[in-house]
């Protein structure tokens, strides 16, 4: 190996990056720096403030609502009836509705959901994945307007062939409606569940003469099973929390029949109700729109906090 | 004769150093967690000299080699007791700014990390945000000349640095290093992930650079730290064994444990 | 049984069976969502063409259907995408990079991460409370498009800081190191190396915040968008409309017109989010290809 040469290039016209005489200790503090982190770290905190704040705002006007109307009676009455004469305040119908369109959504969807992620990570070719997938993200991406609309123009008429009892506004449209709109997501959580079972645990499996259905229903779902039950819940969750969709597809009549064939209304249904008409505000009725909340977003906070043990428990880990 | 009244924040017990040695390791201990990684090294970094550490996987040395310019900073549970002395300051007393640390003291990796910017950028980068509004031009040429790489690449200084071959890619790495003209560059196991003419070539390189800096070099290739140089620490399991000048640590060591390891009894 | 008996080679045979029709039911259920897909964008589509014209677009709603046009909406949802970019991007990425770059594993950063995490699954409405509680009410922004905007940041946030942090985690520790060892700060490596290398993923992570902050109506509603609005928005303190409110108006209206209506409109919205979705696309390979 020839030695190569150091060219000799005059240092006196190349301003050194480094001068070797400063000493390492701070010399300055780098004011630049330490604004930027204080920005991102301003930042940060927005979130624990919003946090805050929903909480604050509903258990403020949620107290200031059970001075006038008792807790038994809003928990376990079964007549809601806020906004006219006689008033009654209890909440079990808009409960029931919420029940019962988000268990007819979950047994639509949590079967079909689940199918899918086990088509998408065991059975499908690339190619398949490679058109499921962006289909998968459309239906995710259908604002639920449309899923509203959907479920009126379309669902309740063919509903109408099959059961001519059904009313215009029915519980069961809306929860097929709300179905379609949750399945994409249990279909890709799952299926990202599923995708980070190792292959070699499959294999295994395989090798010890197991059919597809057995490697599947014996090995890779128990073992990706807490990322697949946090989609169940995530989508339970979202279910709950869905608003337009049933609106439009359920009607505004809370109702504690077990038909689902009849109008019902869901808590968040009767949250728009309300802030859609003329409520003064600080009266009753503006405060049972801030009670009925709560007790949605006390329902919702309480599942994702179990999606998220269940996630970060029980989750194997691979190595 | 009148009190000279230095700045206020000289200590009284300023260490002072040998006036040949650049980086002087002092009772050094390093910890992860609760483990001891390195136990009570001392030795020092003879300023224009090839310093190799040398031992088996797992002795601590690439560990000892990041607490030199404060890399170990970023692992979690690492903590450094002892001292470690360069320009005169304990590298890791309070006051010291790990950021200047590094600008004096250069790393190259063991798998060559180039940005995934343009040759010329990935060189002109470091000096540009330390505040250097000079000759940029000028400066990456010397830098790729050094390395040894400015005749292969002079012609498409604007191209990805990531369509360079590995070899290609680690002396841009070290180009762009000297490009701060660093006091000491330290490199962990530069050639481990390269073909052996590349390390032929990196090897002959830090001959020439031996006159401008300071080399640490971390290796697991014995008869490289034979061949390039000057001083040899031996560790293992987190022990000094022996520190020598090169020939006497290849031909006359004076642990046994030494004289084991380098004819290849074990490790 | 015993290996290789008649009894079962049947029972293999069974078993056979039973997986192929396992196989073949989850690949008809998944088939089926793409099928109802289609037949869901048909039937909006039959629906609505009929009604979509330039007149539509550029004439506000009106009680009659023949007259009813999308301007105004159309409008308030441009206006609503812009300042939502403008609020949630920065804020979204900034709380990502700290979280990922600055923080260390402490017990703040903990905080932040729990918080996002349920944030992230609160449902809309209660988002649109918190926009009429704070700011249409207590910082007396009245039924402005600011205030529709500060609520669906709000609301989007948690998304654009999870997509953030994914693409953030994946730029390779190597890179970091690499400048740190320099002598650069932690803010000139994210900066120069961790942003440009992440952002085609924050991009993507961004377009599909904004696009569910498009489609969401139940916030709006609550914050008080108007359902009626004869008028084009001409700066963040007027008060305005948006494409999903006025679906849902034109569908709550027994009428058939009304509903062929609202199909339009639905055409419209998706247009929208398809031309966003695109543009996202395009970014993120034109980005992506840059960096190779």
């Amino acid at each position: 190996m020839t030695q190569k040469q150091l060219t000799e290039t005059p240092d006196t016209d190349i301003q050194s990056p480094v001068s070797g005489d400063t000493s390492i200790r701070q010399s300055r503090i780098r004011w630049g720096e330490a604004m930027i982190k204080g920005w991102l770290g301003l930042c940060a905190i927005v979130s624990i403030v919003t946090t805050a704040a929903i909480v604050i705002l509903l258990v403020s006007e949620s107290l200031n609502f059970f001075e006038n109307v008792s807790p038994s009676e809003f928990f376990f009455g079964t007549t809601w009836t806020p906004l006219f004469e006689p008033s009654s305040y209890g909440v079990l119908p808009l409960v029931w509705g919420t029940l019962i369109v988000t268990i007819g959504a979950a047994v639509i969807a949590i079967p079909t959901g689940l199918a899918s992620a086990i088509y998408l990570s065991e059975y499908a070719s690339d190619r398949v994945r490679r058109i499921i997938k962006p289909v998968l993200e459309l239906l995710a991406g259908i604002p639920t307007v449309v899923y509203g609309y959907f479920a009126l123009t379309f669902v309740t008429p063919s509903l109408k062939t099959f059961f001519p009892d059904i009313q215009v506004f029915n519980a069961l449209s809306a929860a097929i409606v709300v179905g379609i709109m949750i399945l994409p997501m249990i279909a890709t959580l799952s299926d990202n569940a599923l995708k980070a079972v190792p292959v070699s645990l499959r294999q295994g499996a395989y090798a010890l003469g197991a059919t597809s259905y057995e490697v599947t229903t014996r090995v890779v779902v128990p073992a990706g099973l807490s990322g697949v039950m946090a989609s169940f819940l995530l989508a339970i969750s979202r279910a709950i929390g869905e608003t337009m969709a049933v609106t439009l597809a359920a009607g505004q009549t809370p109702n504690l029949s077990l038909s689902m064939f009849e109008s019902i209304q869901t808590m968040t249904a009767y949250i728009v109700q309300v802030s859609l008409g003329d409520t003064p505000t600080g009266g009753i009725a503006y405060q049972t729109l801030f009670a009925v909340a709560t007790l949605l977003f006390s329902i919702t906070l309480v599942i994702n906090i179990v999606s998220q043990l269940i996630l970060n428990r029980f989750r194997e880990v691979y190595d | 004769m009148s009190q000279v009244s230095d700045s206020s924040t000289r200590d009284v017990s300023q260490p002072k150093m040998h006036k040949k040695s650049v980086l002087e390791i002092r009772d050094v201990d390093i910890f992860y967690g609760e483990n001891k990684a390195v136990n009570n090294i001392s030795f020092n970094i003879r300023r224009n000299r090839i310093t190799a550490i040398i031992g088996p996987s797992g002795c601590g040395k690439s560990t000892l080699l990041r607490s030199l310019n404060r890399m170990n900073d970023f692992v979690e549970g690492a903590r450094v007791e002892g001292e470690l002395l360069f320009a005169n300051e304990n590298l890791y007393s309070n006051d010291v700014d790990p950021v200047e640390v590094r600008r004096r003291i250069g790393m190259v990796f063991q798998k060559p990390n180039p940005f995934p910017k343009s040759i010329y950028d990935n060189i002109a980068w470091g000096p540009k945000i330390n505040g250097f509004s000079g000759a940029t031009d000028e400066l990456v040429e010397k830098s790729l000349k050094q390395a040894a790489l400015w005749g292969e690449v002079k012609d498409r200084l604007h191209d990805s640095a990531l369509n360079l071959s590995g070899g290609q890619q680690q002396r841009l790495c070290i180009a762009r290093a000297l490009a701060m003209e660093p006091e000491v560059l330290l490199m962990d196991e530069p050639c481990s992930a390269l073909d052996p003419i590349s390390t032929a070539h990196i090897e002959d390189l830090m001959f020439e650079l031996k006159e401008q800096y300071t080399i640490v070099i971390v290796t697991h290739n014995m008869q490289q730290a034979a061949r390039i140089s000057d001083y040899t620490a031996f560790m293992e399991m987190g022990d000094l064994i022996e520190f020598n000048v090169t020939k006497r640590i290849f031909t006359r060591p004076a642990v046994k444990r030494t004289e084991e390891y380098v004819t290849g009894r074990f490790g | 049984m015993s290996i290789g008996s008649e009894k079962e080679i049947r029972h293999l045979a069974k078993r056979h069976r039973k997986a192929k029709v396992f196989a073949s039911f989850c690949a008809a259920v998944t088939w089926s969502g793409v099928v109802l897909l289609a037949v869901l964008l048909y039937q909006v589509s039959i629906d609505g063409f009929a009604w979509l014209d330039w007149q539509f677009i550029s004439s506000f709603p009106s009680r009659f259907p023949e007259r009813a046009g999308i301007k105004s909406a159309l409008v308030g949802t441009l206006w609503l995408i812009g300042l939502v970019a403008l609020i949630s991007i920065p804020v979204g990425v900034s709380t990502a990079l700290y979280l990922e770059e600055f923080a260390g594993k402490g017990r703040f950063a903990k905080v932040i991460e729990v918080n996002i995490a349920n944030l992230a699954g609160v449902p809309s409405i209660v988002y649109g409370i918190l926009g009429l509680a704070i700011f249409v009410r207590y910082f007396a922004l009245e039924r402005s498009l600011v205030s529709g905007a500060l609520t669906m940041s709000l609301l989007i946030l948690p998304v654009i800081i999870i997509a953030s942090r994914e693409a953030i985690k994946m730029v390779p520790m190597s890179i970091r190191y690499a400048a740190y060892s320099l002598g650069a700060t932690k803010w000139q490596t994210a900066w120069a190396h961790v942003l440009p290398s992440s952002f085609p993923g924050i991009m993507t992570g961004v377009i599909l915040a904004l696009s569910r902050a498009i489609g969401e109506t139940a916030p709006l509603v609550m914050i008080g968008a108007l359902t009626f609005v004869a008028f084009l928005p001409e700066g963040p303190m007027d008060s305005f409309t948006a494409l999903p409110i006025q679906i849902y108006n034109w569908v709550s209206r027994p009428q058939e017109e009304f509903h062929q209506l609202a199909a339009a409109g639905i055409i419209i919205l998706l247009v929208v989010l398809l031309i966003m979705n695109a543009t996202a696309i395009y970014i993120r390979n034109k980005t992506e290809r840059r960096l190779k």
